[in-house]
């Protein structure tokens, strides 16, 4: 699995931080003030269990050179509860981020063309009330954004949005990878070095 | 009865419980059994409320744990440090909650950015009263995050031993660091089914070393095989890791010239022929300038401080960098490095050195030779050899290598007198030089020298402190005067707060803002405690006054009325490249 080695490293973009740890109190402030310490700001955080039992794996955005990104990622991954740490740009992940919003359904009831605003957005509802419904979509940020701007005139009473989900678009993922870790007894994992493969531009992981 | 705390005649040692049944013990019970596992021999500490129960626990470890009972908490960590780095053991502090706690919060950032492997163990409310803002509690977890290697919350006693276990294995494997166990009062009290003490060795998240890849010692070699102008820069790294052996047998074989950083002092002898001095903003003349005309630059087990490498973006750029670093978060933090080789310098050094082949770059040394001379001639001179006027920091220093031929131990604390004291002291030996280096922490000197004698007991010990920093933690001597250690205390009067005193001097139109300090009677002030002093104002009683410290059976304080306006050059002023390094 490889990442793109941007060429201009000083350029600030968004890159997605992935994080596998273990389940311990205390890993999110430690793994925070490494940002805050360099007064970076989070710009989505999300934190959930992984695929594999007693993994937690996070998703972390900040817009940062890559320079920048590379030296907070191995201070991440230098921290002792903290098993992998990965970086890409938004170019190399697939996210999503989840929506919901409540409107009166009094409203929706009445004007058709809010049942198209909504297929258009491919919304759907999760919840139908008599006084209100929610409905829910996925996607980047302007597509969420869209359909806030479409319903606001129908009367939009509360609007929630999800941090940022992310999965590499390299068809092999982490999860080989993941299971190889658990597998292997410490020292065993070659830790992955840029200079390798510097003339590709490329990094193995 | 059961029930009863168990002490040292009815516990067996760990190793025999994890053979036999499970024996019930206290918590506190179970953590001094770990720490004696671990072979703790001293702990310096302060008792309180929330860690009573630990401390009546130790009241029947009295003779298998020596307690130092200290003035204050920062006096204990820094002890624990000053311990941890002539020893290379782990220092052990306890703290209790709350401000006891929070005053271990700046040996810890001490402690953290020297590497310094500590535990340190601070009492907690009971697990009930956490967040209530009960009596003495401080989210003590959360304020030293930033400053452990590695901190954990014990709230039942069934978690101690595995806690104190990892926590010893994070403190000293690896880079080293300092670990906080903070335990509720509940947990130190509850009893609970002991099965003996397993030492930790392995934590799957974590990775003490990283893997050496050959590939890039083998490219490391070719590069060092072709410089024509190789400079080596040396840090704490190669006696955090007990490699000054394969680090000797590396310079020797390659011939090259090797500067050390204020912390990789004395991994190799002061006087070795292929040691060029001191970098950095104090450093040398010869290592600074030459830094910008090396072709390679090897750092082994250093981090480029910002005060090591001056102005980066003129930092060596002509040379090609080879970076041996345990830690990978080191390489390329500050400067680019051409070949990486991560790994325990222990295991990489030994495997350079073979692909090397001997050298004798006997020219190039001769240029630092030259700019030696002329440092000699313009800076150390006058410092070490002054006829007349007043007397010099460095002329102090010179005098007692003179009488301990560089066998003791330096601790320094922070400020003109300590880049003096690193500039001139002679060290034959590792281990010598204790300092607060990347933190700066004035106060840092007496505490950590008490620690520093006991770590090294058949050492002698001279604490060199400024007579600002001595104000910052001389309740210690109360610490010297208890305990009965035998510390030497040197201190250099300047009437001033000198360093910052120079900067304004040299940056600050000499507006003297607030340095201007007063001290009492120090030697007075030893006599309350009962220590021996005297005090120096003229140069003919100099030497008898030092060998009168030296010889003393016990502690002694020697104040030495030092020039009060005196720089510290050379001087690579900051925003500044090493090679414009000023010697006046």
């Amino acid at each position: 699995m490889t990442i793109k080695m941007s060429d201009q490293q000083d350029i600030k973009q968004e890159f997605n931080i992935t994080v596998y740890t273990e389940n311990q109190i205390g890993l999110l402030n430690r793994i925070a003030i490494i940002f805050t310490r360099r007064k970076i700001n989070i710009d989505s955080l999300n934190t959930s269990p992984s695929e594999i039992e007693k993994i937690h794996r996070f998703n972390i955005v900040i817009n940062e050179s890559e320079e920048v990104v590379r030296k907070i990622s191995r201070q991440i991954e230098k921290q002792v509860e903290v098993l992998k740490v990965y970086y890409h740009t938004n170019e190399d992940v697939i996210w999503q981020e989840l929506a919901l919003y409540k409107v009166p359904t009094d409203v929706i009831a009445e004007k058709a063309s809010v049942e198209r605003l909504l297929r258009e957005n491919g919304a759907r509802a999760v919840v139908i009330r008599k006084d209100y419904t929610v409905f829910e979509t996925t996607g980047h940020r302007e597509e969420t954004d869209a359909l806030i701007k479409v319903l606001q005139p129908y009367g939009l009473i509360e609007f929630v949005r999800s941090a940022r989900v992310a999965i590499i678009k390299d068809s092999e993922g982490f999860n080989s990878k993941l299971r190889e870790f658990e597998r292997l007894e410490p020292g065993e994992d070659v830790i992955e070095n840029e200079y390798l493969n510097r003339g590709q531009k490329v990094f193995t992981m | 009865m059961e029930t009863q705390t168990i002490t040292q005649e009815t516990v067996e040692t760990a190793e025999q419980m994890a053979t036999t049944p499970s024996v019930e013990v206290s918590g506190s019970v179970a953590l001094l059994e770990a720490l004696l596992t671990e072979g703790v021999d001293t702990i310096f500490g302060y008792p309180g409320g929330a860690i009573m129960p630990i401390y009546d626990a130790l009241y029947d470890y009295k003779e298998k744990l020596n307690h130092i009972l200290v003035r204050h908490e920062q006096g204990g960590i820094h002890a624990g440090q000053g311990y941890a780095r002539t020893s290379g053991k782990v220092g052990v502090v306890f703290a209790t909650s709350g401000p006891g706690a929070t005053n271990l919060v700046t040996g810890l950032a001490d402690a953290q950015i020297d590497s310094t492997p500590l535990v340190c163990i601070t009492g907690q409310v009971f697990a009930h009263l956490l967040g209530t803002d009960a009596f003495q509690e401080t989210d003590v977890i959360n304020i030293t995050t930033p400053v452990t290697k590695w901190n954990y919350q014990v709230t039942d006693a069934n978690e101690i031993p595995e806690a104190i276990a990892k926590a010893f294995y994070i403190a000293k494997s690896g880079r080293p660091g300092p670990v906080l166990i903070d335990i509720t009062k509940n947990a130190q009290i509850q009893k609970f089914e002991y099965k003996g003490y397993e030492p930790c060795n392995h934590i799957r998240s974590y990775r003490p070393k990283p893997i050496v890849r050959k590939e890039y010692v083998a490219q490391a070699a070719e590069l060092i095989n072709s410089a024509k102008k190789p400079f080596v820069l040396f840090g704490q790294g190669v006696i955090l890791g007990s490699a000054e052996q394969e680090f000797k047998a590396f310079i020797e074989k390659s011939g090259i010239p090797s500067a050390w950083t204020v912390l990789g002092a004395g991994a190799i002898p002061t006087d070795h022929p292929l040691n060029v001095g001191m970098l950095g903003m104090h450093g040398n003349y010869g290592p600074n300038v030459l830094t910008n005309e090396c072709d390679v630059l090897i750092a082994i087990g250093m981090r480029f401080d910002d005060r090591v490498t001056g102005r980066l973006d003129k930092y060596a750029k002509q040379a090609k960098v080879i970076h041996l670093d345990i830690d990978p978060a080191e390489i390329d933090k500050n400067v680019k490095s051409t070949v990486p080789v991560w790994g325990d310098c222990k295991e990489t050094l030994p495997m350079l050195t073979e692909l090397i082949v001997p050298n004798d770059h006997s020219a190039w040394l001769a240029k630092f030779a030259e700019y030696t001379k002329a440092e000699v001639e313009q800076v150390i001179d006058a410092e070490l050899n002054p006829t007349e006027g007043e007397m010099t920091m460095g002329e102090v220093i010179n005098q007692l290598n003179k009488l301990t031929n560089g066998e003791a131990i330096i601790v320094t604390d922070v400020g003109q007198h300590q880049m003096v004291a690193c500039r001139y002291a002679q060290l034959n030996k590792t281990r010598s030089n204790v300092t607060s280096g990347g933190l700066g922490t004035m106060g840092f000197a007496l505490p950590a020298a008490i620690g520093a004698k006991f770590g090294a007991q058949d050492r002698t010990v001279v604490a060199v402190i400024g007579d600002g920093g001595f104000q910052m933690t001389l309740q210690e001597l109360g610490t010297i005067m208890q305990s009965g250690v035998d510390v030497k205390i040197m201190i250099l009067n300047n009437r001033f707060l000198g360093m910052v005193r120079q900067w304004q001097e040299l940056f600050n139109e000499r507006r003297y803002s607030f340095v201007d300090i007063q001290s009492p009677d120090f030697v007075r002030l030893a006599s309350a405690y009962g220590i021996a002093g005297k005090i120096v104002n003229e140069r003919e009683e100099l030497q008898g006054a030092l060998k009168e410290m030296l010889d003393h059976k016990g502690s002694f304080l020697l104040e030495v009325m030092v020039t009060k306006e005196n720089n510290v050059f050379p001087m690579v002023p900051q925003g500044c490249s090493v090679s414009e390094i000023r010697l006046k």
